[in-house]
């Protein structure tokens, strides 16, 4: 008989653990460095967009499986961090965990309806939920309509750094960041990441294997849910808004856009994708609805021409895992 | 005038009204993309924006040609079924060997480069297109008010919708289209050339959500956002009837536009949400979805 290689076994390498760790500690430098060279408050609006594609990454990228609807937990993370530190004058720490907490409940009860339909159906039902979820903000009274949440408190962090102070600020979003890549790097590496990848590859085979994969893919979900709302309860405290820009359905299709376009699957690549993104739309402003226009095209060339994107095509040639 | 449950039945029925022409529209653009994905294997993204572009064709060939509606009604679905055909054959035949997630990915950026080009040449304000002259006003029915246009828009998506169904499921060529959804290789090996085939069905598919657009113009302004969200909740309406039957998709078009008005008579507040929460409820209740099969 045949010996089938079994996906799940880890071949090590030196080269391949080390090529990411520089990749980190390169990230890592360039992050400390940034503030002092470029605008501090576009850097934590990317950062926040960064963990958010990274998020998404950990679903489409390690799972296979494209939620289009990611919007939801950024977006509902954000309003409720929002409106805890306004109306209810939560410090900073617990505002963020209070839009985390409500990420996580919306990512249950979306992932587990969505995970009863595969593939193409995947990504309807998830757009789906998350349009609902549009349509709620829109009509509740807390969220503030078409007005959003504006002049949030950012407030003092454990009572005693000052978040106005905007170095005091980055510092606390870098290490945010940091914390959540951090973490995401550890679950595709560990045991569970490899039964995800499994999933990813043949879920059939996982099945058969004896896995519970529609229990990983919940797992996975919420997990992703978790940290899109991290990121996006953040991004509520940096900007001290929240509105329904961060809950409608194009804000689900630029994450897709970040992750496509630094690379679907690679560490690394959410987080150039994010940045790339962010410049691009911070450059091209003036030009207006052309925006979407060029958004629309560098879609359309990525699936064509430049499936790995940026970070997939550097690994590839370097023939290294970033 | 009389009342039911305590609502006026001009104000019943006319929301009934609008729950079927919604229902048409969401039959024709459902029935659309059940057929697109059951050749090419690809969810059109950009069905919405493609169903907008009928609108504003009807709209550019009144402004720069003077035809009126029942012109535009044929030639707009053929000029943007034309653009469907030159999208096949440019992008959307690279991606057959690649995951269904490509062919999703690809067509939304279609669908913002169309949306973004119309806003940059017409604005997001919406323009106006008056209904046609033979179609204006309208039947007093006792129990309430029948406009001649919405009456039209109503039978004439029937009338395609069905039309449709036999196409496929009557005819020899439906029965070509349906062996090649099964099997494409087995289909070529006959002699039938699988691939112009795949192209025409993507161009007719186009066409159907441009003719549903033409309909709508006079009805909802013609504007660059006006595919955008109704595609999110046609999305819904596959989710919910499956893309197995041609049937079901009809059915389920018409039948989610029906509920969808009887929210906005009973329980306004949700009428926005009504299909994503049944949706919902046949996700936990039939995964499969109404007319689907599991698969």
């Amino acid at each position: 008989m045949e010996r089938v290689v079994d996906p799940l076994a880890k071949k090590p390498s030196i080269l391949h653990s080390q090529s990411e760790t520089i990749g980190f500690l390169i990230m890592v430098l360039v992050l400390v460095v940034a503030p002092f060279v470029t605008y501090p408050l576009f850097l934590m609006q990317a950062m926040c967009f960064a963990l958010f594609a990274c998020a998404f990454n950990l679903l489409i990228g390690y799972v296979g499986l494209l939620s289009f609807g990611h919007a939801l937990y950024f977006g509902w993370a954000s309003y409720l961090s929002a409106y805890s530190a306004k109306a209810w004058g939560f410090p900073p720490e617990l505002a963020i965990l209070t839009g985390t907490a409500t990420a996580a409940i919306c990512g249950l009860v979306a992932g587990s309806l969505a995970i009863r339909r595969q593939g193409i159906y995947f990504a309807m039902i998830t757009l789906a939920l998350a349009q609902m979820m549009y349509f709620f903000a829109l009509q509740a009274k807390f969220t503030g309509g078409e007005d959003g949440i504006q002049a949030v408190p950012r407030g003092y962090l454990f009572g005693i750094f000052d978040l106005k102070n905007v170095m005091t600020m980055y510092v606390v979003v870098l290490i945010i960041f940091i914390l959540g890549f951090a973490f995401i790097y550890r679950i595709i590496h560990s045991p569970f990441g490899e039964v995800l990848k499994a999933i990813r590859e043949n879920e059939t085979r996982a099945i058969s294997l004896g896995y519970k994969t529609d229990r990983y893919k919940l797992v996975a979900f919420v997990l992703s849910a978790t940290l899109a709302g991290v990121a996006g309860a953040t991004k509520a405290i940096v900007l001290q808004l929240a509105s329904l820009t961060d809950v409608n359905w194009p804000m689900s299709g630029e994450v897709v856009l970040m992750t496509l376009v630094g690379g679907l699957g690679t560490i690394f690549g959410p987080v150039v994708g994010a940045f790339v993104i962010l410049v691009m739309q911070f450059k091209l402003a003036p030009i207006g609805e052309w925006v979407l226009v060029i958004q629309g095209a560098i879609f359309v060339a990525c699936v064509l021409l430049f499936r790995r994107g940026i970070i997939g095509e550097i690994a590839n040639k370097l023939r290294i895992r970033l | 005038m009389f009342e039911i449950f305590g609502i006026p039945s001009t104000a019943l029925f006319g929301q009934l009204l609008i729950g079927l022409i919604n229902g048409s529209f969401y039959a024709l653009l459902s029935l659309g993309l059940a057929v697109i994905f059951g050749m090419l294997n690809i969810i059109n993204f950009s069905h919405g924006a493609q169903y907008m572009m009928g609108a504003f064709a009807a709209y550019l060939i009144l402004q720069y040609s003077g035809l009126g509606y029942w012109p535009a009604l044929i030639i707009a679905p053929i000029l943007v079924g034309i653009t469907g055909i030159l999208v096949e054959r440019f992008f959307l035949q690279w991606l057959y060997k690649l995951d269904h997630l490509y062919g999703l990915l690809l067509t939304f950026g279609l669908a913002l480069i169309f949306e973004g080009v119309a806003r940059n040449y017409f604005g997001s304000a919406g323009l106006p297109y008056t209904v046609p002259e033979s179609l204006r006003g309208g039947q007093n029915l006792g129990f309430m008010f029948l406009p001649n246009y919405r009456a039209w828009v109503v039978a004439a998506s029937l009338v395609v919708c069905f039309g449709t169904w036999f196409v496929i499921e009557r005819t020899r060529l439906g029965a070509y289209l349906r062996a090649a959804t099964e099997n494409p290789t087995l289909v070529r090996a006959f002699g039938i050339n699988v691939p112009r085939m795949i192209t025409l069905t993507y161009g007719f598919g186009v066409a159907l959500a441009a003719f549903a657009g033409v309909m709508a113009a006079p009805i909802y302004n013609v504007s660059p956002q006006m595919g955008a969200e109704l595609i999110i909740v046609v999305f819904a309406v596959v989710v919910i009837g499956g893309m197995g039957s041609i049937l079901g998709a009809i059915i389920t078009g018409f039948g989610l536009g029906v509920v969808e008005g009887l929210t906005k008579v009973f329980f306004p507040e949700a009428s926005n949400t009504v299909i994503f929460v049944i949706m919902a409820i046949v996700l936990l209740v039939r995964p499969a979805g109404l007319f689907g099969r599991r698969a």
